[in-house]
């Protein structure tokens, strides 16, 4: 719960930095309302953002404790049950090589959200740093935006089809097949997808270098690294959590039209997108192997955007406690 | 105004020089090798020829130069050749593709027409079922049908179009046979019956295409109307007494436009590039998938013009939406 202590700490700084001799008002120490409390209690009262984020427990759970209730292997090639129906051995049929759909649904899935949630971090690190950084220091700031319309510039599709299959080989042979892809996808995703956040992260940072609180903390001479590490990265921390809910349903979506267009992972290490790609040959025998990733994906993805609109709504000062 | 799209557009210059070099150097760095399918019984100074053939041969910086020389000096001459019928170009060096042996620009041109169609009709139709549905859920708020176009385009995109694609086919190129699921590019249209046939085949991928582009333009419109319904003016134009329907239709519409156009102008190149995924989903031959194909095959000529295309693109329609939006909002200054 270190995050949720953040805020009232920079206020807890800003108390301290009155002089002594002013009386300090006994509701200020009073206070027991923690921000993210109130954030809680704004987020409850959006039902569809409440039922996106039981829903998205629910696939948490289904592929991270599944596995483990569930625990035929993925891989397991059983030739006799091939192009099973959905019966009680397999709940969700079997695909042309016999390899239970369910577990192999459960393992993918637990790529697509690693890969969702790395890529994300990624993303929101590099921008909420540029961010800060064009917005906090006055020099940095010309350049970095340069570099972020730049970026904003390239053709990112292209660019991204053109990274995972030119560097696939030197990687897979370093890190093995999966790994490398692994880390191949989510640097690619990650390194072209920061642009928003930092341009949004910027543009309250300048909003907020001109507070009292910051004129305050610097003439009692605190230096520039504890001035955003304790004044202003804990101020933006609201749509930086909105941009990176977001950003794990890019993510998450990329990844997948990656798998789909045959550049993503290995066949043998199934991700939502690739289970979809691999069953499109049959799709008129058997839609239900098409379907069920598709589903997948658009569920998660449907969730996490809804879960976000959540959190926009509840962050907002402006729209909470109406 | 005149003053800040010139100086937007000298700026454009060095960011697209700055692009091309990042592609080139990113395809320079590629380990594949365009002749790693020439067989092995090739001797080794037969294969530094072909090499050299190429234009492989010499190092990287004279390969971009000459490049940069063929993109913007020697296409456009050929060009200019071609419409006025003139001799300028004197069988300069053109661009070559290393998979098809024929000049980029003519493959290009050779599937253009494939990509305008279906990308342009399919966010057309985006944007007109879009603007619709964004003024009548601003307008009743909080509605039944408010949040029902919240739910659907939200569903919109959140569904890959690869998965909606795959869908569609499913249920009716398969299932229900009414539209055919794989677009026949070397359909002609001539006569009433092959114009009902393009239409068919066009169904499938412009509603998959265009349910994604609505989902998107409609939120813009819906918040842009619901900022505008709480303006002063409108109070202002209800008090004297006009009808609703020109309160709406007339005055926030128009207001409420500004920021959308820029938005439809901003998604204008991204669309080409969503486009990949629907092209290789119907089979469309179009850019999308010209561009994968030559990524498979390890043509860089290709790839890198393609991609470079791509980035003039979206230069260009960011420079056109920021001009834009001063020309329509009067109270934009660029100084």
């Amino acid at each position: 719960m270190t995050d949720s202590d953040m805020p009232r700490r920079s206020d807890a700084d800003r108390i301290s930095d009155i002089p002594a001799t002013m009386p300090i008002e006994p509701e200020m120490i009073g206070e027991t309302r923690s921000q993210w409390r109130d954030v809680w209690r704004q987020f409850r009262s959006h039902r569809g953002a409440v039922i996106a984020l039981i829903l998205f427990v629910g696939i948490l759970l289904f592929v991270s404790v599944g596995p483990y209730l569930w625990t035929i292997d993925p891989t397991y090639v059983d030739i006799r049950a091939r192009n099973s129906g959905f019966v009680a051995a397999h709940p969700l049929g079997t695909d042309q090589l016999g390899r239970d759909i369910l577990a192999r649904l459960m393992a993918g899935g637990r790529v697509s959200i690693a890969v969702g949630l790395t890529a994300m971090t990624i993303a929101i690190t590099l921008g909420s740093f540029v961010g800060l950084m064009s917005g906090y220091f006055r020099r940095l700031d010309a350049p970095l935006m340069r570099l972020t319309e730049l970026f904003l510039a390239l053709p990112l599709l292209p660019l991204l089809l053109l990274m995972v299959t030119l560097f696939r080989e030197p990687l897979s042979k370093t890190f093995g097949p999966a790994m490398g892809i692994f880390i191949l996808i989510v640097s690619a995703i990650g390194a072209t997808s920061w642009m928003q956040s930092a341009r949004i992260v910027r543009g309250d940072v300048l909003g907020l270098k001109e507070r009292e609180f910051i004129l305050a903390a610097r003439s009692i001479g605190t230096s520039s690294r504890r001035m955003i590490l304790r004044h202003v990265l804990p101020n933006v921390l609201s749509p930086i959590m909105v941009a990176a809910t977001l950003g794990i349903a890019t993510a998450i979506i990329t990844e997948s039209a990656l798998s789909f267009l045959g550049l993503g992972f290995p066949p043998d290490f199934p991700t939502w997108g690739r289970l979809l790609f691999d069953a499109v040959d049959q799709m008129v025998l058997y839609p239900s192997r098409v379907i069920l990733p598709g589903l997948f994906i658009s569920l998660t993805v449907l969730c996490v955007n809804y879960i976000g609109d959540g959190l926009r709504d509840a962050m907002d000062p402006r729209i909470r406690g109406r | 105004m005149l003053n800040f799209a010139i100086r937007r557009l000298l700026l454009a210059i060095p960011t697209l020089l700055f692009i091309s070099l990042v592609i080139f150097l990113l395809l320079e760095a590629s380990p594949g090798d365009p002749l790693g399918n020439v067989p092995l019984t090739i001797p080794p100074e037969v294969k530094e020829k072909m090499r050299e053939a190429l234009g492989l041969g010499q190092a990287w910086y004279i390969r971009y130069a000459l490049w940069l020389k063929q993109f913007f000096w020697v296409e456009p001459v050929y060009w200019w050749d071609q419409v006025f019928g003139t001799d300028f170009s004197q069988d300069a060096q053109r661009i070559i593709s290393f998979q098809s042996r024929s000049p980029v620009f003519d493959v290009i041109a050779q599937r253009l027409p494939q990509t305008l169609t279906v990308v342009g009709m399919s966010y057309l139709v985006g944007i007109l079922i879009a603007i619709p549905i964004g003024i009548l859920s601003a307008y009743k708020q909080y509605s039944w049908f408010d949040q029902l176009g919240t739910f659907v385009s939200m569903i919109g995109f959140s569904m890959p179009t690869f998965f909606t694609g795959v869908v569609l086919i499913i249920i009716f190129g398969v299932k229900l046979q009414w539209f055919p699921s794989v677009y026949d590019t070397t359909l002609q249209v001539r006569d009433w019956d092959s114009l009902v046939a393009q239409i068919r085949q066009m169904v499938m991928p412009v509603t998959v295409l265009a349910l994604y582009n609505a989902a998107q333009i409609s939120r813009f419109m819906r918040a842009s109307m619901l900022d505008n319904l709480g303006q002063d003016y409108v109070r202002t134009a209800r008090a004297k007494g006009l009808g609703e329907r020109k309160v709406v239709l007339k005055h926030v519409l128009r207001n409420s436009l500004i920021p959308v156009i820029t938005v439809i102008a901003l998604g204008l190149p991204t669309v080409f590039g969503g486009a990949i995924i629907t092209e290789q989903v119907f089979k469309v031959n179009g850019l999308g998938q010209l561009l994968i194909s030559a990524i498979h095959a390890n043509d860089i000529p290709m790839v890198l013009t393609l991609t470079f295309i791509f980035a003039i693109l979206i230069v260009a329609f960011t420079l056109i939406a920021d001009i834009l939006y001063g020309i329509l909002d009067p109270r934009i200054r660029y100084d």
